[in-house]
């Protein structure tokens, strides 16, 4: 009893010195770029760093915490920054339809996955792929749903929203994007992940990297293909609104941070855990490995697409070579140098990352740097790898974020283990 | 997918509905018989452009074949997905193009005797470019082994692959330096003249400027040279694998590293042999992809190789005539789907493929069961 106090208490003292300090750091910076002594660039460079912590946090949670080496986080983002990207886009020519369509499809598709799981895990014996089939048909039936009912909510909504203030609707309808955008990708992580979770490691790997390259060619096309004319397939997309502040990215990054952060305290996140250490131990303790997997896919990207829609209101700019397959390594990268399985490790690099790629090395490369860059670059990959192949912070983590084990204590001590629910 | 409890129940009506395979069955036959109507409907339309598009179908998978082969080798032998492939393919094809432009070497036999016919001398100097190419791509790959992945051999596995994203980072945006080769598109010099073919009721050569008469296949020597220069490596390496003693050895290698240690064999010596050996057929590669397709630029080698490695894991990865397959059947789907289906589609197509291959067979085609370590 006295023991779970103190815990607790000593929990109490590390979170409030965590958000005070996140909040002291969110305060300093825009205190900076409200005097101006961060200039409009450093301040992007900073809302970069932020977006990529949020990616690189999802693939954390998929890699480094679950196990499954993922190069798919990358067209997440990419799903969230266009999805996102679309509404905002719509809802400055003062026109809801996107939101009401989005909301509506991300509602019956979340329905249409949700019942037909809860129908099929009564059936013994069905393959992947038939399941698979299953699913395709119900959510392509549930879009379709959701598209029309979406443009008969199109009206009122449009009205509704214009009945608000200018600026309190749009960074309504910037929030809800923002929001949409990591729902729809991870909606489309369930239903990918569903058969492709099943592939050893390696297959899962080149499968998500397929993934993310079938993404980038759909963006290419998504004009001529598939009527958003607004996104102008491989000329780009502009136009859309610049609404992602520091205040906003920091929010997300916070709210994404405290997620992963209670996620992996929870049952669910020792689950994912034990399936990274050993998957047919794990098995064997009545994990059921295929949901976890797909729990922390889903999560992350979900993230991913959160990071992409925010990415997306930074520059106002959105081209299909920014989700190219090569830059799925970014994240990857990032993981590993802040130190798999660390959340304090990947933020760091996140922010680390960004800066140097962007901003420090400017200082110490001459003119035409950008072709010296990634020279550098991956040289110091290299020498990272080669001396520290752990990652710069492996292993260590914030008081905050670190998991306190309860204290072991012997068997006969009453029941413990919270696994035993997972069954 | 997810099972209940093991136990012994009355199956629901669910169950009995959805038991069986029939619904995935019944979706790839369709997406089957999807590609086969599209395909099938426009080739008995133009017969010729059908066998045209299967004969450019076939040279890419030769040269997909080539850089899977690689692929395929240095994974069943350390586990790692060598990145850098791809790049030490572009490395070939440059190296050719300055062998070719600057020191004029496939014209050596041809100014050393004169007397030779033209085709003889140029063949001799064509093979000699890529014979150049390949022992450059070699000794790069064995450095690269040498500095970047053998001191990770022990380390976990990402660490490997970390590196070898790196490494193919460095040879691109390396090779992109003004004074290495170049950061925009180069025009590749052909070592030999291009001569055409037409087939329509015999083998016609076709004169340049002219066009060839409607309904005849067109076919070129750059075809030919791909084809039979591709086919003599894979036989070459066949032999090398199969009958040879360093081939034993890289078998055992590849098998069970502590135990054919303890054979006796130098199992890092093999291991850069396999690089070597990999890297010089991605070389020839790069050298006939450039001579099928002459512009070069830093990052060619980023498609092509992806490619050729989604061709290694699409016939199972580990196995090479696997590789050789997933490469043929990639060269096919791409050169079909472009023609038949969508142009702008074709890599979605192709890894769409690749996908569902997984999802019918996890190991690929030719794939062995697994027994990757967890």
């Amino acid at each position: 009893m006295s023991r779970r106090g103190m815990m607790a208490r000593k929990l109490d003292r590390n979170s409030l010195l965590f958000f005070g300090g996140a909040l002291l750091l969110f305060a300093v910076v825009q205190v900076l770029i409200s005097v101006g002594v961060l200039t409009d660039y450093y301040s992007t460079i900073l809302r970069i760093g932020a977006v990529m912590a949020i990616v690189s946090l999802g693939l954390n949670l998929i890699y480094g915490f679950n196990g499954q080496f993922s190069l798919g986080q990358w067209g997440f983002y990419a799903i969230g920054a266009y999805a996102a990207a679309d509404l905002t886009y719509r809802w400055k020519l003062h026109d809801a339809s996107g939101v009401a369509v989005l909301l509506m499809v991300v509602l019956f598709v979340g329905l249409a996955l949700w019942g037909l799981g809860k129908l099929l895990s009564k059936v013994r014996g069905l393959d992947i792929l038939s399941a698979f089939g299953l699913y395709l048909v119900a959510v392509f039936a549930a879009a379709y749903l959701g598209v029309r009912v979406g443009a008969v909510l199109t009206g009122p909504l449009t009205a509704a929203l214009s009945a608000l203030p200018e600026a309190l609707a749009s960074q309504i309808v910037f929030v809800v994007a923002v929001i949409l955008g990591g729902v729809v990708a991870g909606e489309v992580a369930y239903l990918f992940g569903l058969p492709v979770l099943t592939l050893g490691s390696d297959y899962f790997g080149i499968a998500t990297l397929g993934f993310t390259i079938i993404v980038k060619v759909l963006l290419d096309n998504s004009d001529t293909m598939f009527g958003f004319e607004e996104m102008k397939g491989a000329r780009g997309m502009i136009g859309i609104p610049h609404q992602t502040t520091w205040a906003w990215v920091f929010v997300f990054l916070l709210l994404v941070v405290v997620i992963t952060r209670n996620l992996l305290h929870s049952s669910e996140g020792r689950a994912m855990i034990s399936v990274r250490e050993d998957e047919i131990a794990a098995k064997a303790m009545g994990i059921d490995v295929a949901r976890y997997k797909n729990l922390a896919f889903v999560v992350g990207s979900v993230f991913a697409g959160v990071a992409g829609a925010l990415y997306a209101h930074i520059n106002g700019f959105l081209h299909p070579n920014n989700f190219n397959f090569l830059r799925s390594f970014d994240p990857m990268i990032i993981i590993v140098f802040g130190g798999l399985g660390s959340v304090t490790g990947t933020v760091t690099a996140a922010f680390a990352w960004a800066i140097l790629l962007e901003g420090v090395l400017r200082l110490f490369l001459p003119d035409g740097f950008e072709t010296w860059r990634f020279v550098v670059y991956p040289l110091l990959l290299l020498i990272m790898m080669l001396l520290r192949p752990s990652g710069l912070l492996g292993g260590v983590e914030l008081p905050f974020l670190k998991q306190l084990m309860p204290p072991l204590k012997p068997a006969a001590k009453g029941p413990q283990g919270a696994e035993g629910g997972q069954v | 997918m997810q099972t209940t409890l093991g136990q012994a129940r009355p199956r629901s009506l669910t169950d009995r509905i959805l038991r069986g395979r029939w619904i995935g069955k019944v979706l790839l036959i369709v997406l089957l018989g999807y590609a086969v109507w599209a395909i099938g409907r426009q080739a008995i339309q133009a017969p010729a452009l059908f066998v045209e598009q299967v004969k450019n179908g076939l040279q890419l998978g030769f040269v997909y074949a080539m850089i899977a082969l690689g692929y395929t080798m240095v994974y069943g032998i350390v586990r790692l997905i060598n990145f850098a492939h791809g790049d030490v393919f572009m490395v070939g094809a440059f190296v050719s193009y300055f062998a070719i432009s600057r020191a004029n070497l496939h014209m050596w036999l041809a100014s050393l005797a004169p007397g030779l016919p033209e085709g003889l001398s140029l063949l001799v100097g064509t093979l000699t470019v890529i014979l150049l190419a390949m022992v450059v791509c070699a000794f790069l790959a064995v450095v690269i082994e040498r500095v970047a992945y053998k001191p990770l051999r022990t380390a976990p596995r990402i660490s490997a692959l970390i590196t070898a994203i790196g490494v193919s980072f460095f040879l691109e945006y390396f090779g992109a330096l003004d004074f290495v080769f170049s950061p925009d598109f180069i025009t590749y010099v052909r070592p030999f003249p291009v001569q055409v073919w037409y087939i329509k009721g015999g083998i016609h050569p076709l004169v340049p400027g002219s066009e060839a008469p409607g309904g005849s296949i067109l076919f070129s020597n750059i075809f030919i040279i791909i084809a039979l220069s591709s086919i003599l490596l894979l036989v070459l390496l066949d032999v090398i694998v199969r009958r040879t003693k360093v081939g034993r050895a890289m078998r055992a290698v590849a098998y069970d590293k502590p135990t054919a240690r303890l054979m006796g064999i130098n199992v890092d010596g093999i291991i850069s042999i396999t690089f070597a050996i990999g890297a010089a057929l991605a070389g020839a590669g790069g050298v006939l992809y450039a001579i099928a397709f002459p512009s070069i630029v830093f990052w060619m080698g980023i498609i092509p190789g992806l490619k050729a490695f989604v061709a290694a894991v699409l016939g199972g990865i580990g196995s090479i005539p696997g590789a050789f397959m997933g490469a043929i059947i990639m060269g096919q789907a791409e050169a079909l789907s472009s023609a038949y289906i969508s142009t702008p589609m074709r890599d979605a197509i192709a890894f769409a493929i690749l996908i569902l291959v997984l999802l019918v067979r996890p190991t690929g085609l030719l794939g062995e069961v697994e027994r990757e370590k967890a």
